[in-house]
């Protein structure tokens, strides 16, 4: 899956920046955003990663002018988000958390309302729906009311929406949440398809693993500020820990005896599972400690089921910086009742 | 500016469409709407038609010119619901990212109303004049009756946009709407002539406006004078719109916050 560049003479790239600065929002008594700071270069995808509450759709939402910030200010592609309000729409698309399609139009019918809605005209609107539609996969079911679309369906015509107008800067706040795998690596897939057209994405989430994937820029948020940010490496050498080699036991009677061994080659960390064999610890060498567990091992006749090294993760790094795992259960969603009628 | 001002009509034009569509393709919003409509008609005109003493006039000449006007009363509680769907789902979030003109999404809904406001009235008076009703005033006070019904509708459509607005959640809406409904259309000259009512009653229904509004569309179709009731309803129409218009753009605003 593809999205079709569109050939504007006028690159807008080298402003597709934001800037944030000393962003804050209160409602009611609830801190969202308790002064965010924040710069993000053209042409790269960033991922704002933190939990659920941590500020992230209320930061998405104060970005494409949908919510005023009560202090600070934020600029995105040179435009302040407040005062010039009307032109940062013109260059965003956003895909919010929850698809927003209208059920009673067709596929192509929403992507034609959005296109004369950015003002492209009558005709470019149809044609850009067409392109849209079919590099979306939409094709077979863009004369069905959205109404009839599954889940995944919907937020793939969501995003392709997001994308009518070839933003330079897209918003997506969660856009992975909810879908099957094969639809994430569509998605990842067309994210990436983004940047190398120089297009920024801003995109929120609270998988880990999809930021260490695909942005180039990670900042991390937690009570409504940036807590820690850089690349996916920088942040796992500041403050994600060290390579662990991780192993599991063949039979795990043999656990002692195993630590035993393992003492003089790892004399501290030692971590072990005894219920499930499992014994780990740090290894800075690498690749190097394995054949020397190996040998201990087998010198005391412990037979082993699993051996590997395991790489810190961002899950380490969140972990280590605030203190909880990120990802969480996701909350029942109460502003989604269908009321039709 | 020109430029502005032919992109904010466009659109409106393509929020209306929308709404026109949505109108069509829910049977509920427009279909259902006018077959209970027709049915309420006949049953009105031939299950109390004998009872209701109307002053020697034939009861549905009495009582269609009502009907047209509680036609359009009852269609704006639609209005609430429609807009508070779009708030609920998150369409609303969409609308305001786009570079649309931000007057658009209120004001194409109110244009898309107007055209179904049209619908609605022009099928009553079919359903009427096959009843035995007749305009009896001739073609340009029905003309400009049914123009003030419409006009009625449009500023009833702003009290329901800004409930829509307010609410953002179509059952409350809909509920919403007919508590303000229901006193509007019986306690007035709609049903009955206000004299028959306590006083008390009475005096609600002097001043409520769609007894001005029935007076002023009876008087047109029967060819009789209209009196003050023109100017009154008038002067309501002005005042809804003057004060639901600013509140309902003021409650849109506010979704920033």
């Amino acid at each position: 899956m593809s999205v079709t560049a569109q050939s504007d003479p006028e690159n807008t790239c080298p402003n597709a920046f934001i800037e944030v600065a000393g962003v804050a929002k209160t409602f009611g008594k609830v801190r969202a955003l308790a002064g965010v700071n924040l710069e993000v270069e053209p042409g790269i995808v960033f991922a704002l990663l933190g939990p659920n509450g941590s500020g992230k759709t209320t930061l998405v939402k104060v970005l494409t002018t949908l919510l005023r910030p009560d202090t600070g200010t934020a600029r995105v592609g040179g435009f302040d988000v407040i005062g010039q309000a009307s032109e940062v729409r013109n260059i965003i698309g956003l895909a919010g958390q929850y698809p927003a399609v209208d059920e009673n139009l067709t596929g192509r019918e929403n992507l034609e309302m959005i296109g004369r809605l950015y003002h492209l005209g009558r005709g470019r609107a149809r044609d850009r729906a067409v392109e849209l539609l079919d590099s979306f996969d939409l094709s077979d079911v863009a004369n069905r009311r959205a109404k009839t679309y599954s889940g995944g369906l919907r937020r793939r015509l969501d995003l392709a929406a997001a994308l009518v107008a070839n933003p330079p800067i897209l918003f997506l706040d969660e856009p992975t949440t909810g879908l099957d795998p094969r639809s994430r690596l569509n998605l990842w897939e067309i994210i990436k398809d983004q940047a190398k057209q120089c297009n920024s994405v801003f995109l929120t989430t609270q998988y880990l693993e999809e930021a260490d994937r695909l942005a180039d820029h990670i900042a991390i948020i937690d009570n409504g500020a940036i807590i820690q940010q850089g690349t996916s490496q920088e942040l796992k050498d500041c403050c994600g820990g060290e390579t662990h080699v991780k192993m599991r036991l063949a039979d795990r009677t043999q656990m002692q005896k195993a630590l035993d061994a393992l003492r003089e080659i790892a004399p501290e960390n030692m971590y072990q599972n005894p219920e499930m064999g499992e014994i780990s610890f740090p290894a800075p060498d690498g690749t190097a400690v394995l054949s020397t567990v190996v040998r201990s091992l087998d010198a005391v006749g412990v037979e082993l089921a699993e051996l590997s090294l395991k790489e810190p993760t961002l899950d380490d790094v969140f972990l280590a910086i605030t203190g909880h795992v990120a990802e969480e259960v996701p909350e029942t969603d109460t502003s989604m009742k269908s009321g039709s009628g | 500016m020109l430029k502005n001002v032919s992109q904010t009509i466009s659109d409106i034009g393509v929020m209306s469409q929308r709404d026109i569509r949505r109108y069509f393709r829910l049977p509920q919003l427009l279909i259902t709407n006018i077959i209970l409509n027709v049915v309420l008609l006949l049953l009105f005109n031939y299950v109390f038609g004998g009872a209701i003493q109307t002053g020697g006039v034939a009861y549905i000449q009495y009582f269609l010119p009502g009907f047209l006007v509680q036609s359009v009363v009852f269609g704006s509680t639609q209005t609430s619901v429609g807009i508070s769907e779009d708030l609920s789902k998150g369409l609303i979030d969409r609308f305001r990212s786009l570079p649309m003109a931000r007057s658009a999404f209120l004001s194409g809904r109110v244009v898309a109303d107007t055209l179904r406001y049209l619908i609605l009235v022009a099928l009553m008076i079919a359903v009427g004049y096959a009843a035995g009703f007749r305009f009896q005033g001739g073609f340009f006070p029905a003309f400009a009756g049914v123009w003030l019904i419409i006009l009625f509708g449009i500023a009833l459509t702003w009290v329901g946009v800004f409930i829509g607005i307010s609410v953002k959640d179509a059952e409350t809406a809909q509920v919403a709407g007919f508590v303000w409904v229901f006193p509007l259309v019986f306690a007035s000259s709609l049903y009955v002539p206000i004299e028959t009512m306590p006083s008390w009653l009475q005096a609600f229904a002097n001043i409520n406006p769609v007894t001005p509004m029935v007076d002023t569309i009876r008087a047109l179709s029967w060819g009789t004078s209209i009196s003050s009731s023109l100017w009154k309803i008038l002067v309501w129409d002005l005042g809804i719109i003057l004060v639901c218009l600013p509140l309902a753009l003021r409650r849109y605003r506010l979704l920033a916050q």
